[in-house]
Parts: structure tokens; C-alpha cells; sequence
């Protein structure tokens, strides 16, 4: 899979009531919870995303509270993919578990700028950079994670095993 | 090579004979819980699943605590999906308005966290429960959703850094202000991953409410659990606990050849209550560096210090003495019990005649939610556990966090005060 897009740039320990404030959390619907997205750190994220763009931030991306509402938000206001330095340990798994693509590149999270066209290839894990001319490799993801995302998320994969 | 007490725990809920740092395990369940924020997405996703029965009834806490009482229509809907869904499958461990109280104070007083447990949550503060030895850690709604199915969860067996501290702590000091310190020293992603092991001398004669203030911020620091090993207090906390839940625990210690990523040693002595600046846990600073800062709310409670030693403390302090008059004081006892336990002390009524106002035990203002928001520009001491960008209200208003003790002596200052200024 491909995924392409122009990206928006964050800095370190981006937490949860930045991505989704706790105002939103009375809904589960992604498409109400993706208009808000990002409202805690740059009110009106969501209109000016054009689908496909790709978030690129510091460490400690998505640190703080556990609501799950902060990736389904991220997926929901048509963000395709997920650059860090790093990912606080809950964003992680949740991501993994709803089926957004996330990628761990501290080289990537440096060099890339606001704005850059970015295009990964989620199954290698090869990051291009389009403008600057650049080309960053994630860290792979653990055999069992590959799993889990190839079923399509952590609830087909438990079907699949029951 | 020994285990660490984080191990030992997590490899007697597997089928194997060992397990290092970095392994993916699949580990049994003794609890998983959820709360009004939360639950809705995994009883969703459960449903969706066709399955139609939970794993065990008797293994799954509903805890509808955030935006309970309903604070709106939209939050009404979420907590009738609790009682809908708990209703349905018999979960024996929901608790209703009126029984609720804040899940992470709620769960230990019902005996439900014992030492040896793997308990998970899908919330990030069930970290807490480590304060009786147990394995307990947070993970979002499709993670207990998984859980509700099969009972069991994956996990990478973390690294366990070692914090030793040492020395007597001085009045007005405890748990929550060993926490902000360790979390100032080491920052907010300083334990990423990482099992948050807490010992030495301090925390042998720390109490148990201080305990689970400790752990309860271990994901502050990014950790995946604080654990303090059970001792004399901890046996005599769950004796009394278990007389409830009829819930049996084993005790777990770390060996002595265990393998830590990292020792810190800390003078508990020298420390000074903390404070926690905007807009990180991890900007602690001595509270003798922060006085004078203007506040315009304080609030005491969460599941961090809502307990009943936390309204002692506060009540000691503002017992004779008025809140500010610029200043909001709100009081959160965490539970039903602690609530009716500072009645019949008496301290509820010091904190209504010192101008304070209290509510019945929910999370309220901590994560924004209601009952004590913020307008822009105003500022709030809090004993909570987080002062990101706008988590009590308006992107422009400021939390800082402290102990109990210094958020009552704030309130009655106007200002971040020392307890001693007033006492």
C-alpha cells in the first residue's frame, strides 16, 4: 500500500487532549470526532487537511489519556499515515488496532517540513520524501504487529482465531 | 538471572516457562475494566463481532465515572450504553450512580486490584493499581473489547527501571510529590515503555492512599505500570479489601539478581512539595519557587488524590480558615465510602464552612469534562494528574498540579502558597 500526501508538522509529546480535547469524547462517530481533530493544539486542523496528508511529528506522540477517539479523530479528519520520532506506548497499540498506519523514523520526523510531499510504502516502511529529495526508512514493525495489521485490526484477528 | 516483580506477574498469567524484555506474550486476565469515555467504543466493537457472550462476568468493571452525572444529552447516551450493555451479560462489577465513585480509587476500596493480578483498563491512569503489587496498565477501547472475547491481551514484556528513595520525607511532602519529581528528572516519555519499579525506605513507610497517587502517575513518565512489592501495609490493606470482593492475591518480589535498564536513587528528604507547571507533568519545580502565582480555582480530588488521607490533609489546613474570595475550592471525594467516611469526620463540613464547594465523587474537571471549567485566561491548582494545553477548559487556561496540602493552602492565599504559610 502507497500512501501519499503533504505533510503537517508537529513537535514532541503531542498528547490526546491535543488531538481530541475531552469536550468531543461524548461521541464515537469518527467523522464527527475527525472534524475536531487536532483542535486542541491548531483549531480548524480538519479543514484545512486535504485527504491522504500525512502528520509528522517528534517523540512521545500521542502521550497522555488512552481514548482510542484520538487515532479513530486523526483517521476520521482523512490523515493517512503517522510519522514519529516515537509513539507514547497506548497510541500505539491503538493505532495498530484500528488500522492506522503509524511509522517510527526519528530521521524522517527531522528532515521533513512542513508542507513536503511525502509518499511511504507501508509494507517495506520506506519514506520518501518528494520535495527535498530524500529517501527514510521506519523501523520495522514486530512480526505478531504485522499480523494484527494484515488481518485488518486487532478485532478481525480475534474472530479469526476464535 | 532473576525477575523483576513486573515479570514474575506477567509470566505467571502466560503458558511459559520464561520471558525476557522485548517478547511479545499473551497474557490471562484477572480484571479488565472500562468507563463511560472508553466502554462505548468496545462494547461497539464487541457487538459488531457477533460473538454474543463476554468471557466472564465476573472479570469485567464498568465504571461510569467521567461525565457521570450526565452532563449532557450526548454523555447521557454514552452511560446508558454502559447500563445497557452490563445489564445484558450480567456484569457483576458495574457500579451505578449513587455506588460510583472515580474507577481507580473505586476498584482497590471494592477489593477488586489484588497483588498478583493482571489488570488492564482502557484508561491510561490504571498504572494505579500497582500500589498493591499488582500488574496493572491502560489500553485503549478495541484492546477490552479483544479482552471482552477472549480474556486474555498481548503485551511486550517491558524493561523495569528501579527508583530507590531514601530518607525521611518532611511535613507537607508525600507520594504525589515524589512522583512530580521523578517525573521533573526524568520527563514525560522518560519511562516510554517501561515498567516503573518504586522502592526503598520512603516508600516502606509511605501510606497506602500515597501509594496509589505514585503509581497512578507512572504513565505520566510514559511507563506501562508502577509497581510498589507488597508489604506489611499493603497485607493489612487488602485483608480488609478482600472481606468484600472475596478476592485471594499472591505476593510477588523482585529478585535479587534482577535486571533493571536503570537505578535512580533520589534524597526523599531533601524534597520539598512539588509543584507541576503548565504544560507538562514533568515541569516540576519546589513549591517555594512558584509562590505567589495568582490562581483562580482549586481543585482537590481525581484519582490521583481524592482519597481519604488527601481530604484530611486538605480539611487540616482549611479547618478554621476561608478560601480566598477570587478563588473556586471544589472538592472531589473520590468514592461514595470516602465521601461518607469525611462526613462522619466532620471534614465535610470544614471544607462548606471554609467556602468550599463539594461534589459527589466523579472526574469532573480533571480531563474538562464538567463541574469546574475554565474560561481563557484563568488559571487553576489542581491535584490531578495533568496540565496539558487546555485539559480543564479553555486552550488559554493553565493548570498546575500539586499535593493536596498545598492546593488547600493555595486557596486560601489566592496564590500557590507553601502549607506553611497558613498553618
Amino acid at each position: 500500500m502507497i500512501l501519499k500526501g503533504k505533510a503537517w508538522k508537529f513537535g514532541d509529546d503531542i498528547n490526546t487532549d491535543e488531538i481530541i480535547p475531552a469536550k468531543y469524547l461524548v461521541t464515537v462517530d469518527p467523522g464527527e470526532l475527525g472534524a475536531n481533530c487536532m483542535d486542541g493544539i491548531m483549531p480548524g486542523f480538519s479543514k484545512r487537511v486535504t485527504a491522504e496528508d500525512i502528520i509528522v511529528a517528534g517523540k512521545n506522540f500521542g502521550c497522555g489519556s488512552s481514548r482510542e477517539h484520538a487515532p479513530i479523530a486523526i483517521k476520521g479528519c482523512g490523515i493517512s499515515c503517522v510519522i514519529a520520532e516515537s509513539f507514547a506506548r497506548i497510541f500505539f497499540r491503538n493505532s495498530i488496532n484500528i488500522g492506522l498506519p503509524i511509522f517510527e523514523c526519528a530521521e524522517a520526523a527531522k528532515a521533513i517540513t512542513e508542507g513536503d510531499e511525502v509518499e511511504v510504502d507501508a509494507s517495506t516502511g520506506l519514506i520518501r520524501n518528494l520535495t527535498k529529495d530524500q529517501v527514510y526508512k521506519a523501523k520495522p514493525m514486530p512480526e505478531f504487529m504485522q499480523e494484527l495489521i494484515g488481518a485488518g485490526g486487532l478485532m478481525k484477528w480475534v474472530v479469526k482465531k476464535k | 538471572m532473576g525477575y523483576t516483580i513486573t515479570e514474575k506477574i506477567l509470566l505467571a498469567h502466560t503458558d511459559r516457562k520464561s520471558i525476557a524484555p522485548g517478547e511479545l506474550i499473551d497474557c490471562r486476565i484477572d480484571l479488565c475494566l472500562g468507563n463511560d469515555i472508553t466502554a462505548p467504543i468496545a462494547i461497539s466493537e464487541f457487538e459488531k463481532t457477533g460473538i454474543g457472550r463476554v468471557f466472564d462476568n465476573k472479570k469485567i468493571a464498568l465504571v461510569p465515572d467521567h461525565f457521570s452525572p450526565a452532563k449532557d444529552i450526548k454523555s447521557a447516551e454514552q452511560l446508558k450504553v454502559l447500563r445497557d450493555f452490563a445489564k445484558k451479560y450480567r456484569i457483576k462489577y458495574y457500579y451505578e450512580l449513587g455506588c460510583m465513585g472515580i474507577e481507580h480509587a473505586l476498584l482497590p476500596e471494592e477489593g477488586l486490584t489484588m497483588p498478583g493480578d493482571l489488570i488492564i483498563g482502557a484508561d491510561s491512569h490504571t498504572c494505579t493499581y500497582g500500589a498493591v503489587g499488582a500488574f496493572s496498565t491502560g489500553v485503549g477501547s478495541t484492546d477490552l473489547a479483544a479482552a471482552y472475547v477472549r480474556g486474555r491481551v498481548w503485551f511486550k514484556v517491558p524493561e523495569s527501571i528501579k527508583f530507590v528513595y531514601k530518607g525521611k520525607l518532611r511535613k507537607w511532602v508525600g507520594g504525589k510529590d515524589l512522583i512530580l519529581h521523578t517525573i521533573g528528572d526524568i520527563g514525560v516519555d522518560g519511562a516510554l515503555y517501561k515498567a516503573m519499579e518504586f522502592t526503598g525506605d520512603a516508600i516502606d513507610r509511605l501510606p497506602m492512599d500515597d501509594r496509589f497517587a505514585m503509581c497512578n502517575m507512572a504513565i505520566e513518565a510514559g511507563g506501562k505500570n508502577g509497581i510498589i512489592a507488597p508489604d506489611a501495609a499493603t497485607v493489612k490493606y487488602v485483608k480488609e479489601t478482600s472481606k468484600k470482593s472475596k478476592k485471594k492475591w499472591k505476593i510477588y518480589a523482585s529478585d535479587k539478581d534482577a535486571v533493571y535498564s536503570q537505578v535512580r536513587e533520589y534524597d526523599a528528604s531533601k524534597l520539598e512539595p512539588m509543584v507541576s507547571l503548565p504544560p507538562l507533568p514533568s515541569n516540576a519545580k519546589p513549591v517555594s519557587q512558584v509562590k505567589g502565582v495568582r490562581i483562580d480555582q482549586s481543585v482537590i480530588g481525581s484519582c490521583t488524590n481524592g482519597r481519604i488521607s488527601d481530604l484530611r490533609i486538605a480539611a487540616k489546613i482549611l479547618k478554621g480558615r476561608k478560601v480566598h474570595k477570587d478563588v473556586r475550592c471544589i472538592i472531589f471525594p473520590a468514592t461514595q465510602a470516602i465521601y461518607l467516611q469525611a462526613m462522619k469526620e466532620g471534614l465535610i463540613e470544614t471544607f462548606v464552612k471554609s467556602g468550599c464547594a463539594v461534589s459527589t465523587p466523579t472526574c469532573g474537571p480533571c480531563l474538562g469534562g464538567h463541574l469546574g471549567i475554565l474560561a481563557a485566561g484563568e488559571r487553576s491548582i489542581a491535584t490531578t494528574n495533568r496540565n496539558f494545553v487546555g485539559r480543564m477548559g479553555h486552550l488559554k487556561s493553565e493548570v498546575y498540579l500539586s499535593n493536596p496540602a498545598v492546593a488547600a493552602a493555595s486557596a486560601i492565599k489566592g496564590r500557590i502558597a507553601h502549607p506553611e504559610e497558613v498553618i
